[in-house]
């Protein structure tokens, strides 16, 4: 069995006023995501995979149906930066607890906050760009609001 | 094993500390790809309804199931997070309040994956 390691000293000492603060916020910002996010996707999850059909029901129609109000799409926004910024403030947490090496930290760092922006504006742009009713597109697979245009 | 050779003992904060862990790294991952599928709904709806056709089958429904249980256990155990870190009597409680998160766990387990599953696997 190996032994515990001794706990020393670190040596380079740590600025708690600063470091403090920032984690501070990290704190407080996961905190409040995090309940806010309960909601949002205790929702999501209702609708979409309990209520009605559940998984079933799951088509570009039901989605476009959705999407179509803006109810949906600020809704699908709001869980969409939420979750990625507390994911990824997470995962930042985990890669600094785990990745030793300070190059290869870098490197982790940058792929999540790379992936993290072109999540949220691809997401963004998707919601806020869509068409529910494309006009080349067969109408059977449309929702039904479309049949009214 | 004797306790003086690990600096953690594994009482059930620390197992809740695991849990919380792991289970937001899969939600994570699961949510860069779900927004990756939805995006599909841009692209034309063959794509997304192609796409998403593929969750429809009985091994994504297992996976779904357990994207829920872990979206339930991690949301739940913040909660305990947030009251032990807020009140006293929380902290106080914090074991009894592992159980409550389990607890509360397994009734959302119950109202969800019975339906799930006749969904799933076309009893609904």
């Amino acid at each position: 069995m190996a032994q515990a390691p001794d706990l020393t000293a670190p040596k380079r000492p740590v600025s708690h006023s600063t470091l403090g603060r920032a984690q501070r916020w990290s704190w407080m910002f996961q905190r409040i995501s995090g309940v806010v996010l309960i909601v949002l996707i205790f929702t999501h999850l209702f609708i979409n995979l309990w209520w009605g059909d559940g998984i079933n029901q799951i088509d570009f129609a039901f989605v476009a149906g959705k999407l179509a109000s803006p109810f949906w799409q600020w809704f699908d926004f709001l869980m969409l930066t939420l979750a990625m910024i507390h994911g990824a403030n997470g995962m930042r947490m985990i890669i600094d607890d785990y990745a030793r090496n300070p190059a290869w930290r870098a490197t982790l760092q940058w792929a999540l906050r790379i992936a993290t922006v072109i999540i949220v504006v691809l997401g963004t742009l998707v919601l806020f760009t869509f068409d529910p009713c494309p006009a080349d597109a067969d109408p059977s697979l449309l929702p039904s609001l479309c049949e009214d245009i | 094993m004797s306790p003086a050779t690990t600096l953690y003992r594994g009482h059930e904060g620390m197992w809740m500390w695991v849990v919380h862990r792991t289970t937001g790294v899969a939600v994570f991952f699961f949510l860069l790809v779900h927004v990756l599928d939805t995006a599909l709904v841009r692209v034309s709806p063959e794509a997304y309804n192609e796409v998403i056709g593929s969750y429809k089958t009985p091994l994504y429904a297992i996976i779904e199931a357990g994207l829920v249980a872990a979206i339930a256990l991690h949301a739940f155990n913040g909660l305990r997070i947030i009251a032990v870190d807020r009140s006293t009597w929380a902290l106080r409680h914090q074991r009894q309040l592992v159980w409550a998160v389990w607890i509360g766990f397994a009734i959302l387990m119950l109202g969800f994956l019975p339906r799930h599953l006749m969904h799933a696997f076309g009893g609904a």
